[in-house]
């Protein structure tokens, strides 16, 4: 190769580079439902990146995101008015669940608390029939939003 | 852990510890609107009901709301009685008629008819509402045109008409017809979850009523106050209205207004009210 070959070829290398790192991201990224969730865990994370705590109390509060407060009360979210009574107080769920379980629970509660439960599936596409046009093949939280959630959760202690 | 969970979630909603939780549950109270007429808003269920009793919406709502309804002079909704009551004595239409031109005495007419819908139309071959029976008379007797969905003249003749059976107990007759065929094809629907949030019918209403979802009171989702005032909406909502409401909630695409599938839901949904008074207009969040 020569010097001027070289010059010329790295736009189009890093291009490459860039294609890479963007794939390498996608192959990171559990695909919803690809992993089993067994014996009420799911041990993998879903992108190999930490989960942010702050940004999980904000994604769990959010109405268009987790929206959680719809059903849980949460004492950490006594700022927001209107906590929902349909599901447990999550005050002190860090010491009820592990990671693995937390995990399970936000992306497909179905796999943990049965098919009846009233807990929509945050990373699933087991979903109900006629789904809106708008939300049809996406999950409510994104791979990266529910490892938020489930490190905000394990922040919720109380011992 | 499978076994302990339910123990665990029981313990946690004993703790309590937050000031944000609100206390759910229907309020015993009595509805007695003008302090004359007590409505029945709490009755014993029918065999093969879900519930062991049926409970009004009104029960669900907090002591300002319930107040409006039971005094008729505040309830906003009986502005619309009132317009419901001109346009039924209106001329419309090539025929030259009003609905009065041909049910004259409409006291004694419309007495207890809003209670019994829906009601089995053979020559539709299918369950009818008031809605669909008023667009009925207007194209075939009037030579009207049909009212669209939701305009406010429907929904205030509608009003009007339900309004003449108040505290009058709320009875569908499934013998007609295929209404019972409808009823199952309801019932399969209240069950079915829809949506991305992948809920039915029954996950709200069945299993948790009286519960808090967020700020709203869950109710058992009865039809008898149709169609209500809503405050938040400060308009009258017709029933197709709130079933498409709830079922878009679910992050679903929500059927047609008078679609079979929301006619099955309405035969279904007013049986599981059965023997409650007719509250119309009832006055909700
Ligand atoms: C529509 C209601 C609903 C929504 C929304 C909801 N949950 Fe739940 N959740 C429940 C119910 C009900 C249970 C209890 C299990 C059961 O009875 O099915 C539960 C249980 C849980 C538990 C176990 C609690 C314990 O104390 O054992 C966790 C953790 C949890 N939910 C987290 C979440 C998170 C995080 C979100 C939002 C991303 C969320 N939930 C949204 C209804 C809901
Ligand atoms: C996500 C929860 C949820 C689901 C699912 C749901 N609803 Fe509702 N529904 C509500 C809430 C909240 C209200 C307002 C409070 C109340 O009256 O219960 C309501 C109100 C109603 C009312 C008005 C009750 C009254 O007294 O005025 C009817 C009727 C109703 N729902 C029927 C249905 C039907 C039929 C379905 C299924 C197609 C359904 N709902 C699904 C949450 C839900």
């Amino acid at each position: 190769m020569t010097k001027g070959a070289t010059f010329k070829a790295l736009p189009a290398a890093l291009a490459g580079l860039a294609l890479m790192a963007a794939s390498v991201a996608t192959a990171g990224t559990v695909a919803p439902d690809s992993v089993p969730i067994e014996d009420m865990e799911l041990k993998q994370s879903l992108t190999g990146t930490a989960g942010d705590a702050v940004a999980g109390r904000e994604a769990f509060a959010d109405r268009k995101k987790g929206n959680c407060l719809a059903c849980h009360a949460n004492t950490d979210l006594n700022e927001q008015l209107f906590h929902g009574e349909v599901g447990p107080v999550l005050d002190g769920v860090g010491d009820r669940w592990d990671e693995a379980q937390l995990r399970a629970i936000v992306v497909n509660s179905k796999d943990v608390f049965g098919e009846q439960t009233i807990m929509p599936g945050f990373y699933t596409m087991k979903v109900g029939i006629n789904v809106a046009e708008d939300n049809q093949g996406q999950t409510i939280l994104t791979a990266q939003e529910v490892e938020d959630v489930v490190a905000y959760l394990l922040t919720l202690k109380e011992n | 852990m499978a076994k302990t969970y339910k123990s665990i979630a029981l313990f946690s909603a004993l703790l309590m510890g937050t000031g944000a939780a609100l206390a759910g549950g229907p309020v015993d109270d009595k509805l007695v609107i003008d302090g004359e007429m007590e409505i029945q808003t709490r009755v014993a269920a029918p065999e093969g009901h879900p519930f062991d009793e049926i409970i009004s919406g009104w029960h669900y709502r907090t002591e300002e709301t319930r107040a409006l309804e039971a005094d008729s002079f505040q309830n906003p909704g009986m502005l619309y009685v009132e317009r419901g009551e001109e346009i039924w004595n209106t001329v419309d239409g090539d025929a030259g008629k009003s609905c009065a031109s041909c049910h004259e005495d409409a006291g004694e007419f419309l007495k207890g008819l809003g209670a019994s819908y829906p009601k089995w139309n053979a020559d539709a071959g299918k369950p009818f509402n008031i809605e669909l029976q008023i667009n009925q008379c207007r194209e075939k007797n009037m030579q009207a045109k049909p009212y669209k969905f939701d305009a406010a003249d429907q929904k205030a003749l509608t009003t009007y008409i339900k309004h003449q059976s108040i505290g009058m107990p709320v009875e569908v007759d499934l013998t007609q017809g295929d209404m019972q065929a409808w009823w199952d094809k309801g019932k399969e629907l209240y069950y079915t979850r829809t949506g991305q949030l992948n809920l039915a019918c029954a996950s709200c209403h069945e299993d948790y009523n009286g519960k808090y979802i967020r700020a709203d009171h869950l109710s058992q989702g009865n039809v008898n106050g149709f169609p209500t005032y809503r405050l938040k909406q400060s308009e009258m909502v017709s029933l197709h209205n709130r079933f498409r409401g709830c079922i878009r909630d679910t992050r679903a695409e929500f059927p047609a207004a008078f679609s079979d599938d929301l006619m099955a839901l309405e035969v279904y949904v007013t049986w599981r009210g059965s023997g409650l008074g007719v509250e119309t207009p009832a006055v909700r969040q």
